[in-house]
Order: C-alpha cells, then structure tokens, then sequence
C-alpha cells in the first residue's frame, strides 16, 4: 500500500518552468524587449555611421554660425542675408511663435461664439454655426490654407490699385498696409497708466472679493476694471495732446512706402488655422457647456441669480472643467499644424533651418533633429502650462 | 352655450387644441427667431449674410460658370463664372495620377474591390459576414497586388512603379493603409502604456509622446530626407512606402491615447474578475477588456481616422501628387493659371464627402452598440 506514493508531478523541462513563473516570465519578456529595442537602435546608428563616413560628412552645429545668405520677407528682429543660419533659426522660431500666439487668441474668440451659437434658440443662427463647422471640420488644414492664400493672392488687387480703407490702410496682393505708430516720449505716461490699470484691477478684484465677503455689497467690478484699464489711460492720451503719430503707407511706383505690412502668407496661415481650430474649439465649447446639469441653472436662479450672473457666476466656471483638457490639445495641433507654413512659403521654424538652411547645408541629421526637439519643447512647454491651469480651475475636493 | 359645456362630466372633457397663437409657423418663428431684442438682430444679421452670400456663390459656382472649353481664355469669353472645364479637362488626372492609362482598369478593379471589401466590415446584417471578413482581411494585400504589378505565381501585371501613383487615389492608398495598420498598433501601445512590466511601458510612453509632440510634416521630412541614413547601406526603399510607414506610426501613436482613455473607463472589477476566471493576459483583454474599451472609444477613433484621412494631404509637401498635388501643377500650366479656386473647391468636396460619410457613421455605430450600460 506505502508503495502507491502521492503522484509525482509531470518533470517539465527547465524553460516551461521558468515561463510559468509570473515573475521570471515579465523579467524574461522585459529583456527580450530591451534587446530588441537595443539591437534597433544600435543597427540604426551603426547604420547612420557607416552612411555618413561613406559620403564624408560628420555631425557638427559648426554650420549655424557660417552665414545664412538667403532672404526673409518676414522676420521680427533685425535679419539681412548676411546673418547666420543660427539667427535665421530664430527669425523662424519667432515667426513660429507669433502665428501660434495670434491663432490661439482668434481660434479662441471664434471658438466660444461658435459655441455659442450653436447653443443658441435662434434658428438660423444655429444653423449657419452647424454648416460651418461641419465643412471645416470635414476639410483637411492645408487645403484651408491653400484656399485662404489663393483668394488674397488673386482676389485681392494689385498695390496700384489697393482697397483703399479711409486713406490709412490699403489691402493689396502683396500685403495689408497699414499706419506704424511711432511714440513721442508723452506715450510713456499712457503706458504707465496702463500698467498700473492692470495692477488696480488685481488688487481691486480681491478687495471686491473681501467686501463682498464681510458685507454683502457687490461691487460692479467689471466696469470699474474695465475703466482702469482702458478708461483712464485712453482719458489721459487725449489730454496729453494725443503724443502718437502714425506713418501711413503711400503708394511709390509700384509698391506702398512707409507704415508696417502684414504679408498675405501671414495673413494666409493665421486666418485659416485660427477659423480652422476654431471650428473645433466651438464643438468643445458646446459639449462643455451641455455638460453642466441643467438643474445647476435652476438651482441658481432658485437663489436669485440673474441670467449672466448664473452663467458667469454657475455654468462657466463648472464647463471650464470640461472644456480645459480638450482645448489644450486643440492649441498643440495650432502650433504643430504651423508647420503647414512651408506651403505658402511663410518663414517659420521648418522653412527656415528645416528648409533652406537644410537644402544649402546638407546637414539633414542636425537640422532635423533641431527642429524635432524644437516643436518638442513648445509641445511640453504648452501642455505644462495648460496642465498648471487646468490643476488651478478643478473642483478643490475635501 | 351652457348645454355643451353640461354634456360633459368632471374629468371627461377632450382635450382642446392648444391656443393658435403657441403652435404652427408663426408661433415657431416668435419662438425660434424673434424671441428677444438681440435674438431679432441676429436673425436679420443672418438674413443679410446670407443675401449678401447664397447668390454670387450660385453664380459663380452654376449660373455663370464654364462647364466646357479649350483652356482659361475660352473659359473667360464664355461667363465670369467659375471654369469647371479646368476640372472635367483634367479629371483623369486628378483621379489615377500619372497610372498609366491602360493599366486604369486594375485601379477600378481596386477601388470596386474596395468597397466589396468594405461592406462586411461596416453592415454587421451582411450575409456570409464571417467569410466576407476573411476578404477584408487579405484586402489590403490583392489591392497592393493590383495597384503595383509584377509576377506572382501565374498572375502577370505590368509592374507599376509607386511614382507613378497620384490623384485621389493616391489618397485612398495612404489613408487606407494608415487606418487599416494604425488601429492594431494603437492598441498594442495603449495596452503596453497600461502595462505593468516597467521597460515596456517606458518604452511605449517615450513612443507616444514623441510621436505627439512633433507635427506630421517634419516626420515626412525625416521620411523623406533623414531615413536613408539609418537603414543599411545600399538599401533604398521606395518614397510611398516610407510615407506609408510615417503616416501610420504618427496615427497609431493618436490612436493609442484615445484607446488609453477607453481602457481607463473600464472598471478595474472587470480585470479582476476576469483573472478569478482563469483567463490569462491575452485572453482577458481579447474577451472581456477591449470589447468595451474599443466600444467607447469609437468616437475617438473615428476622429483620428477622420484626422489621418485629412492629414494625407501633407504628403504634397514633400512631392507625392495627391489630388491637391496635382491640382497645384496642374495650375502652373500657362493654359490654366489662376484658377485655383475652382480646384481647391473641387478637392474639399470630394474629402468633405469622404469624412462627412466617417462621422455620420460613426454616429450610427454608436447608436447601435449603445447597450444601456451608459451612466
């Protein structure tokens, strides 16, 4: 009977032992992994080695400080052809930076009254939003662009014979002409001004705050910042005699002298990435706003709130919640989508070290790892700073 | 008078029609359009928008427009309109590329197996569904067959160099390839993000951000510029298929966050039970997980198919003609120039039926799966 021992267990062999163990399996299958991603880096490197020593290039930023020699129609700093492409890099960082500045502000205004208005009970205005934001939507960004840039190219007219807008401004093929302003050193004061508006309506908006708290009275702070902002430097300009003066453009043979211009590339890309995003903004705007249970607004006007105070006061901040997150990535794809600027020829960061620089210098790997880890760093920049806001405005749980 | 009112007892009186002046046309117009000061300039604000409007563009696009002619000058003698002759002139063109004519059957055959292809996938009431899938699956392969050529087995095409590919379909083939390759991918990398094995998981989030913190266009330029050298000396692959490789790995690392934010809906009981019942890894995220997780992510995915199906059109920055390619060429001919509006007008019809056709069945997918389970 003693010889009926306990069933032996199957012997299996060493490697289906080890692969039944859940945790030498994950430390097996991690090491195959990292093997393998290893083994793809390192032939790829080797690779680019082997590349490059055939056709005698090596790797080296030397080259951003040999000059650029081409042209920039655009560009905020100083920047002739006699500059290095390391300047001409940040001619095109800067000209990168302004249009995903100036489309996140009209991407944003656009955005909410989209919003808005396909909130709205108006019939028609609800459904003019609906198409709109349907078409954009539905069109790819560069074809946007394209169209953008072919109407002013070609609908718009020559500089001989400009939209004329009241003697100051003329819209042209080759740009929007408009007045420089040029200050007289009274500015200054409105400036000053101006700034310590700003400074008062920080202050004043947290005594308001403080007030109302202790006693219940309610300040119109809106106006009062509105007035200490604009109100009194603008009442200060005209009794300062109004020290600005404007240099209006004038037409000269067969081009406008004088004032600032806005080129049609800028003009192209800005309008149609902000109308372009904004279409998108507006259906985020919307579904946040739906978000915010109805009875948020009945409960308010329950209490008393007027109608713009429940939504300023009720229904905006909780849809900001909402609305935050998805808008982030709305003004990363601004950013990114920029890039399109290459075809227009607007000079940003791709079409100036990605572009030219690239094609005169022939140092592919530099210039496009510069550029790469370029839109890296404004991608993590805006997120950080989207995230931070986002922490600020969500609901503070006890 | 007092005789009808008395024929009725408490409670049993018909209902009467609601007030004349609460329903029918005129009551919606109160309600709908002239409600309130600021509802009343907005409505005539959009009244004159659309006067000022609907009527050049119906001039311009039907009542004046050229539909037939020689080039721009017979265009312009004919109507101030739009000049559509550009369009029927080149409509080959914008359609198959440079394909070689003779060979425009195989890319027919492609496109009507496409869609023979397509209908298994998308009507779940098809009949022999489950065989039906089986040629969706081999689809991309007999596709990339036909549009390419060469011998296979006793099958002979001309081969047809990828250089020669263009127009919409050129289109087709880098947005279909994109979305057929970019869905598995993008699962992979959001089930390896959610992974709990560290390497993998570094490795899949490094991917993914990278992948989304860079615009398309500078990956096409390290496609088109920057790939040759890291691949073994002497190798050189084709344009279109580096493209292809692009277009899909910057999609699936899009697709990977929208699938991450399914698999984070998905209550970790389910997991868990799914482990008490003896089902391994795979076999718990194939049977219990991703069903859901896909599930509520069909939006998302819509919309980055919708994105990729749009984004195709970048491949013209680097020289690949689709339709928009050639119709930038097409407007550097001195017999056509400056008429870019029509052709730019003519392609964002054709992408905004494609991705109007996506979201409005995505729409219905949603309604379809939509199973009660929805808090």
């Amino acid at each position: 009977m003693n010889e009926v021992a306990i069933a032996q267990p199957p012997q299996r062999n060493l490697v289906s032992r080890l692969w039944n163990d859940k945790e030498t399996r994950s430390v097996i299958i991690q090491v195959i992994a990292f093997a393998a991603i290893f083994a793809f880096f390192f032939a790829m490197v080797r690779n680019a080695i082997i590349n490059l020593e055939a056709i005698g290039k090596d790797l080296s930023l030397g080259f951003l400080w040999q000059p650029a020699s081409y042209d920039i129609s655009q560009s905020l700093i100083d920047y002739n052809s006699r500059d290095t492409h390391f300047r001409a890099m940040i001619v095109g960082i800067l000209n990168t930076l302004l249009v995903a500045v100036c489309g996140i502000i009209l991407s944003t205004i656009v955005g909410f009254l989209l919003g808005v208005f396909r909130l709205s009970k108006n019939f028609l205005i609800n459904r003019l939003a609906y198409v709109y934001i349907e078409y954009v939507r539905n069109v790819p960004v560069l074809l946007h662009i394209l169209l953008v840039h072919g109407l002013i190219v070609h609908s718009l007219p020559l500089p001989k014979n400009a939209v004329n807008v009241s003697d100051t401004a003329f819209l042209t093929n080759r740009g929007f002409f408009m007045p420089k302003p040029s200050m007289e050193p009274l500015f200054w004061g409105v400036i000053i001004l101006f700034m310590l508006g700003i400074a008062f309506t920080f202050w004043f908006r947290k005594y308001a705050k403080q007030v109302q708290d202790a006693t219940g009275k309610h300040y119109p702070v809106f106006w009062i910042c509105l007035g200490a902002i604009v109100g009194v430097p603008l009442l200060a300009f005209l009794v300062l005699g109004m020290p600005l003066t404007w240099d209006i453009p004038e037409l000269s043979g067969f081009n406008f002298k004088g004032g600032m211009v806005i080129r049609p590339e800028f003009i192209a890309l800005w309008l149609a990435l902000s109308l372009y995003t904004a279409a998108f903004i507006g259906e985020i705007v919307r579904a946040g706003i739906t978000a915010v249970n109805w009875g948020q607004s009945e409960a308010s006007y329950a209490l008393g709130l007027s109608r713009s105070r429940t939504l300023s006061l009720v229904v905006i901040p909780q849809a900001m919640r909402i609305i935050v997150p998805p808008l982030t990535s709305q003004y990363l794809n601004i950013t990114k989508n920029s890039s399109l600027a290459i075809a227009i020829g607007y000079m940003d960061i791709v079409a100036t070290i990605g572009g030219i620089s690239l094609n005169q210098t022939g140092r592919e790997m530099e210039c496009m790892t510069i550029v790469l880890l370029l839109y890296l760093t404004f991608s993590l920049l805006i997120s950080a700073f989207m995230n931070w806001y986002n922490k600020r405005i969500k609901l503070v749980e006890r | 008078m007092n005789e009808t009112t008395q024929q009725y007892k408490p409670g049993e009186h018909p209902d009467l029609p609601p007030p004349r002046n609460l329903v029918g046309p005129v009551a919606w117009v109160r309600d709908h359009l002239l409600s309130s000061p600021t509802n009343i300039v907005l409505t005539f604000l959009c009244v004159w928008f659309l006067i000022k409007v609907i009527p050049p563009v119906l001039d311009w696009a039907f009542l004046d427009a050229v539909f037939t002619g020689e080039d721009r000058n017979a265009c312009r003698a004919q109507g101030d309109g739009a000049c559509w002759a550009f369009i029927s002139e080149r409509f080959k063109l914008f359609t198959y590329g440079f394909y070689p004519e003779s060979e425009h059957w195989r890319v027919n055959l492609a496109f009507i197996l496409l869609i023979a292809a397509l209908v298994p996938i998308l009507y779940d009431k098809t009949p022999f569904r489950k065989y039906g899938l089986y040629f969706s699956a081999a689809y991309p392969f007999i596709a990339g067959y036909l549009l390419l050529g060469g011998d296979f087995l006793f099958l002979s095409l001309t081969p047809v160099p990828t250089t020669q590919f263009g127009g919409f379909m050129l289109t087709l083939v880098v947005g279909i390839t994109g979305i057929a390759f970019s869905l598995p991918i993008g699962i992979l990398l959001a089930l390896g993000r959610q992974s709990k094995l560290p390497i993998i998981k570094v490795f899949c989030v490094a991917f993914i951000e990278f992948i989304r913190g860079v615009p398309l266009i500078t990956l096409l330029f390290v496609a088109s510029t920057m790939l040759s050298y890291f691949l073994p000396p002497g190798s050189n692959f084709d344009l279109l298929l580096r493209v292809l490789i692009m277009v899909t790995l910057f999609a699936s690392g899009y697709m990977a966050e929208v699938i991450r934010g399914g698999l984070q809906a998905i209550p970790k009981g389910q997991t868990e039970a799914a482990d008490a019942m003896g089902l391994k890894y795979w076999q718990s995220m194939r049977l219990i997980v991703l069903p859901q997780a896909l599930k509520i992510s069909i939006p998302g995915i819509v919309n980055t198919f919708i994105g990729l199906y749009k984004d195709t059109t970048l491949v013209i920055i680097i020289g690949l003609l689709d339709p928009l390619g050639i119709g930038r060429a097409s407007l550097s001919d001195t017999k056509w120039t400056g008429l870019s509006n029509e052709v730019y007008l003519f392609v964002a019809i054709f992408f905004f039926l494609s991705c109007f056709f996506m979201s409005r069945y995505s729409l219905y997918l949603e309604k379809k799966l939509e199973t009660g389970h929805k808090r």
